[in-house]
């Protein structure tokens, strides 16, 4: 038995604007859509894994979820690292498979933020007015720093030690922002200049408004299964070749290093178990919630020099028939990000390697990595994927 | 504790910031702000110090001991914010949020104040002041430091 972990189902529910749907909705929609996608019968998903935390206390968590979709499992993970999480589960999920807890598992996602908060929520900052604050946060809440503010501050750093410019940041979104030029359901379709991105507004020094991710709806879901049992399923299986995560900090005010995140750390686990290099990956999704995102795991992983991000982005290699193009569905910056963007990085990874990707798909496409990042910079998750029996 | 911060406490002004709830480890930290001590710990195994406190030395794993701080530090890196809709910080923008290396080693978040954020320069040094939210409470901001 070729217990391989590979996906063969992938789904996403509507986006960027999907008033009609709410987070559960988003969770339903991208699980049938998944198993539209590969023929899976619901009844065979014996792992369920979303990023929900546990203790059934949510309306999305793993447990509710389980019951709502009545998979009876025998596996189930709620792993929760922020926008990462789905990159863990990868890993966590390859892992069962490979061990024989389980044999088809369904991961899901769902978030109706854009339709019932609006937008002023990543910039709104933590936390409001005279409220008490608890737990770690407490030491950092009287200060107001914003979401942006926490990724801005190692872009700051990112300048300071390397001369990184606020023009090399922009580089990485108007590369994106051209992919989601081709993806009619992005959120933003109209090209920009690096001039567009550096005289927007400015969120918080020295990111941009241009430098930051949209805010929108949407779900998305993936089934994985053993290489032996996609055989005989509706789409070409890809195999995970290597996955890992990492975790440096939670609070901003704890990054040890303001200018190297945990993709160091997971990054070469990750292509240890691949037998890769960066040299072998064909196209990438990053989490773009920032410019400086993107950079920070670029380097950290290996594809250029620490230091080097600003000039790799400013010499085109991310950007449609670049060495490396990045975030082919539009990425978070232009495109889709509900709060947690992970499983999209999955999903468009995927699309690549069966070659389903359309006026973008990257010809060749043989290996892929999809590149999380939970929090403030804080938990890492990266999976290699590729189209061959490893 | 052997040494003192003896830094400004400001007291009276109207606090309408989030406030940190005590609990059994920060209680020290914001009632030692409050009589103008900022407060890091020390780990008596192994020597590292850390912010914010805890329960355990993130080293080793031991009983850290409490530690005054001296108050001065520099820029280690900050951003200006210019949006953020929560009150009430809305009514301040632009105002600067920087990560704050102390003179004793570790890192810790505050406001720097007291200059123009657009004079605000990684590796400038800046001494702590405390700033009363109520009674037996205060929160460490920086400013510029005076020598």
């Amino acid at each position: 038995m070729d217990r391989t972990p590979v996906i063969v189902g992938i789904g996403l529910s509507d986006y960027p604007r999907a008033p009609h749907l709410d987070g559960v909705q988003h969770h339903c929609l991208a699980m049938q859509r998944a198993l539209d996608d590969c023929g899976v019968p619901k009844s065979e998903i014996d792992g369920y894994i979303n990023a929900g935390g546990g203790g059934g206390m949510m309306i999305d968590d793993p447990v509710t979820m389980a019951e709502y979709l009545r998979i009876d499992h025998r596996y189930i993970d709620g792993t929760m690292t922020g926008g990462s999480s789905f990159e863990f589960h990868v890993q966590h999920g390859a892992a069962a498979i490979r061990e024989g807890l389980c044999d088809t598992i369904l991961v899901t996602y769902g978030s109706d933020q854009l339709s019932r908060m609006g937008r002023t929520l990543g910039t709104g900052g933590f936390a409001r007015g005279r409220q008490r604050i608890g737990g770690p946060i407490q030491y950092e809440a009287p200060y107001g720093n914003s979401l942006v503010g926490a990724y801005a501050m190692a872009a700051r750093r990112h300048m300071h030690e390397y001369g990184t410019t606020s023009e090399q940041l922009a580089e990485i979104a108007v590369g994106v922002r051209e992919y989601a030029t081709h993806n009619p359901n992005a959120m933003y379709r109209d090209p920009i200049t690096v001039d567009d991105v550096v005289s927007s507004r400015m969120i918080a020094e020295p990111l941009h408004k241009l430098d930051c991710c949209a805010i929108t709806d949407g779900g998305g879901a993936f089934v994985m299964t053993t290489a032996e049992r996609a055989r005989d399923l509706r789409q070409p299986p890809v195999y995970v070749l290597g996955a890992a995560g990492a975790q440096t900090h939670w609070n901003i005010s704890q990054m040890p290093d303001y200018t190297t995140t945990a993709a160091a750390t997971c990054g070469p686990i990750a292509f240890e178990r691949a037998g890769l290099t960066p040299d072998d990956v064909d196209m990438a999704m990053f989490y773009d919630s920032f410019t400086i995102t993107v950079l920070l795991l670029l380097e950290d992983l290996g594809f250029c020099k620490k230091g080097e991000g600003g000039s790799f982005a400013a010499e085109g290699n991310l950007k449609r028939g670049g060495r490396l193009p990045l975030n082919t569905d539009g990425g978070g910056l232009s495109s889709c990000h509900p709060g947690m963007r992970g499983i999209f990085l999955i999903v468009e990874a995927v699309r690549q390697l069966r070659g389903q990707a359309g006026e973008v798909q990257v010809p060749d496409c043989n290996v892929a990595i999809a590149c999380g990042s939970g929090g403030w910079l804080s938990a890492i998750g990266a999976a290699i994927l590729g189209k061959e029996h490893p | 504790m052997t040494s003192s911060t003896n830094a400004e406490v400001v007291r009276g002004q109207e606090w309408e910031r989030p406030t940190p709830a005590k609990d059994g480890v920060s209680s020290h930290y914001w009632e030692a702000a409050a009589q103008g001590d900022l407060l890091i710990q020390r780990c008596p195994s192994c020597g590292n110090r850390q912010w914010y406190p805890r329960a355990v030395c993130t080293e080793c794993g031991a009983d850290p001991e409490w530690e005054a701080a001296s108050g001065r530090g520099t820029v280690h890196t900050y951003t200006v914010i210019h949006q953020n809709y929560a009150k009430p910080f809305r009514d301040e923008l632009p105002y600067v949020v920087a990560i704050v290396e102390l003179e004793e080693g570790p890192m810790m978040m505050g406001n720097v104040t007291g200059v123009a954020p657009g004079d605000v320069r990684i590796g400038m040094p800046v001494e702590v002041y405390m700033v009363e939210a109520e009674e037996g409470l205060a929160v460490p901001f920086w400013r510029p430091a005076r020598s």
